[in-house]
């Protein structure tokens, strides 16, 4: 990065810090949001990012982290803080089980993507019926009313909610960076960029691939424990829905699919996007149910035909944020 | 319980398979020949089956008769799609193709629940309750005519493949596009005749479709699954496995519809396309690469 971009990011880390203590509670609900939804884009972009494997099932991941997590506190009182390692390794043992079976047959790129959805759909199903998580009815956590702030059991206000999904998402930030520039990243760039090579340099593709696999599905399941204890409630048609895991590619697509920043910028862009176009079709009165997806749609194209390597990129570049291709960055 | 019982539920499943395996066939072209996946395309099947329903409500017309003019529409709209936007994604990576058709695919659905509401809406025709006695088997008029319709349309597709001159330009660029631009054919042309054939095949599976099921726009990013597990379980690029896989879902769905729970029925297609993915990746009638 250069200096103002350096700068830049700086005045933004700034900015977030202090939300709370300028923002009303409206604009903090949708900070959150646009916070937990650059986690999760940032999660999935260690997969399809860094390595190349598409998968459009990550809200499989959310939904284990987020029901293993709720029903550990609710049916044991085990807090988040010890309930979300075991959220963690439900999917990332989820997520190594799909991967095993996908790479090991060479089940690549779109019907990789179909095998990661099938999974997503199967929970779906699955969970609807499973009356130990509430079934089709939902799972609720008890909400603690005016107990005041309890980290340990990550109830209370928004404002700690919010400072958590922040240091979450910083903490992604950083571990991204940290693998990206390590011996498994470059190993991951080089399958995502060309496997044969990669392989007859002698990088072991399955265990590139199954390792970029349980990070991303292990973040994402964090992503989903945050989702149980500050929603409070859960729903297999929901959580696990086909819907949901396109919300969550989004943000990095929009932002740029591989870069560090992108997923944070495209949450910044599509969440009030949404706010906005909810306000504008609302305040014209001329609210038809499906007017604000179809904008989504139209945006998305928009955005894949014109800025095919997402936003930050061209943003970055425009800005002088980084270094030209071929300074060191 | 009488094995008869089994039996008129396996034909029923059946027979919407071969719906199931035509909406799949259309996807299967598409894929087979320009390389794209066609995530619009239960939006595309959804759009079907409306187009019949507004034929229906307007003019009377029977869903069968309804089919051509719905087919040619949709033609008309995949090869404005494939000429317009997905040809300049063909040589782009598959995620970009994905993201695309994604949001041409949020276009048509939300298009549709503007214009139609979310409600479902069915077509009544004459012969709704008819049932047919063949052997021991009690099977619905409707059934019958749309599994039927299916096969037609289906052999049609596999004489114009097999036998007429674009047809064979067509495999031509599936097998080898380099080699089909070498020997001067028109590719991008051939691209958006397959396209245009696809949603054609798919419109046309919708408007059968109709006699099963209300239309809801809901349906949409069922049936795009639906055509996916198909087409893989058949085997990529096969045709005739595209119609198999339809009747073998198709059946899956019924059994578990009646043997356990309706809810439950997508998870056994999902479960036959996890066996297929993990004993025969290649899919059923699908050749290893």
């Amino acid at each position: 990065m250069t200096g103002r971009g350096i700068v830049l990011l700086a005045l933004c880390g700034v900015l977030l810090l202090a939300a709370p203590m300028i923002a009303d509670r409206y604009v903090l609900s949708v900070l959150t949001t646009v916070l937990w939804f650059a986690y999760v884009g940032q999660a999935w972009n260690v997969m399809m990012g860094f390595s190349g494997l598409l998968s459009l099932g990550h809200a499989l991941y959310v939904g284990l982290g987020a029901y293993v997590s709720a029903a550990l506190f609710v049916h044991f009182g085990i807090g988040p803080w010890a309930g979300m390692w075991v959220a963690m390794l439900a999917a990332t043992a989820a997520g190594c089980f799909i991967g095993f079976l996908g790479f090991r047959f060479g089940v690549r790129g779109v019907h990789f993507a179909l095998l990661t959805i099938a999974f997503a759909e199967v929970a779906r199903i699955g969970f609807d019926h499973l009356q130990w998580f509430g079934g089709s009815g939902g799972f609720f956590i008890p909400v603690a009313g005016d107990a005041g702030n309890d980290l340990l059991n990550l109830r209370g206000s928004p404002e700690l909610f919010y400072y958590v999904i922040l240091a979450l998402v910083l903490v992604a930030l950083a571990l991204s960076r940290v693998l990206l520039h390590s011996r498994l990243g470059y190993q991951w760039l080089a399958v995502r960029e060309e496997p044969e090579a990669a392989e007859a340099v002698g990088v072991d593709l399955f265990r590139a691939r199954i390792a970029a696999v349980a990070v991303s599905s292990a973040l994402t399941a964090l992503g989903g424990v945050f989702q149980a204890f500050y929603f409070n409630n859960l729903f297999p048609e929901q959580v696990f829905s086909m819907g949901r895991s396109i919300e969550i590619i989004l943000p990095a697509i929009v932002g740029g699919i591989g870069t560090l920043i992108g997923p944070i910028l495209g949450a910044f862009i599509l969440t009030p996007l949404g706010e906005l176009l909810t306000f504008l079709i609302e305040a014209t009165g001329f609210d038809l149910p499906g007017l604000k997806q179809l904008f989504y749609g139209v945006a998305l194209v928009v955005i894949v035909v014109y800025r095919p390597d997402g936003v930050w990129p061209w943003l970055a570049d425009r800005l002088g944020l980084v270094r030209r291709p071929g300074e060191d960055a | 319980m009488p094995f008869d019982y089994y039996l008129n539920i396996a034909a029923s499943g059946l027979l919407t398979g071969l719906v199931y395996g035509l909406a799949a066939l259309g996807l299967s072209v598409i894929f087979g020949v320009v390389r794209v996946v066609n995530f619009a395309h239960g939006e595309m099947m959804v759009a079907g089956m409306y187009g019949a329903v507004l034929l229906a409500s307007l003019l009377g017309l029977d869903p069968i008769l309804a089919a051509p003019v719905v087919a040619a529409v949709l033609f008309a709209f995949g090869w404005v799609l494939q000429r317009g936007l997905v040809n300049r994604f063909v040589e782009r990576p598959e995620h970009m193709q994905f993201i695309l058709l994604l949001g041409i695919a949020t276009i048509i659905l939300n298009a549709m629940l503007m214009l139609f509401g979310p409600d479902s809406r069915n077509v009544m025709v004459p012969y709704s309750f008819d049932t047919v006695e063949v052997g021991p088997l009690l099977l619905d008029a409707v059934r019958l005519r749309a599994g039927a319709g299916a096969i037609v349309v289906a052999a049609v597709l596999f004489a114009f493949f097999r036998f007429s001159r674009t047809g064979k330009a067509i495999r031509a660029c599936a097998d080898n596009p380099l080699g089909a631009r070498v020997v001067g054919l028109n590719i991008d042309g051939l691209y958006a005749l397959t396209f245009g054939i696809g949603a054609g095949v798919v419109g046309i599976a919708g408007a059968l479709m109709t006699l099963l099921v209300d239309s809801r726009p809901q349906l949409a990013p069922e049936y795009t699954l639906l055509s996916f597990i198909i087409v893989i379980v058949g085997g990529l690029g096969s045709l005739p496995g595209a119609l198999l896989g339809g009747m073998l879902i198709g059946f899956s769905e019924a059994m578990a519809g009646f043997l356990l729970d309706p809810s439950l029925k997508s998870l056994f297609s999902y479960g036959v396309l996890i066996v297929v993915l993990l004993l025969r990746p290649q899919g059923l009638l699908g050749k290893r690469s």
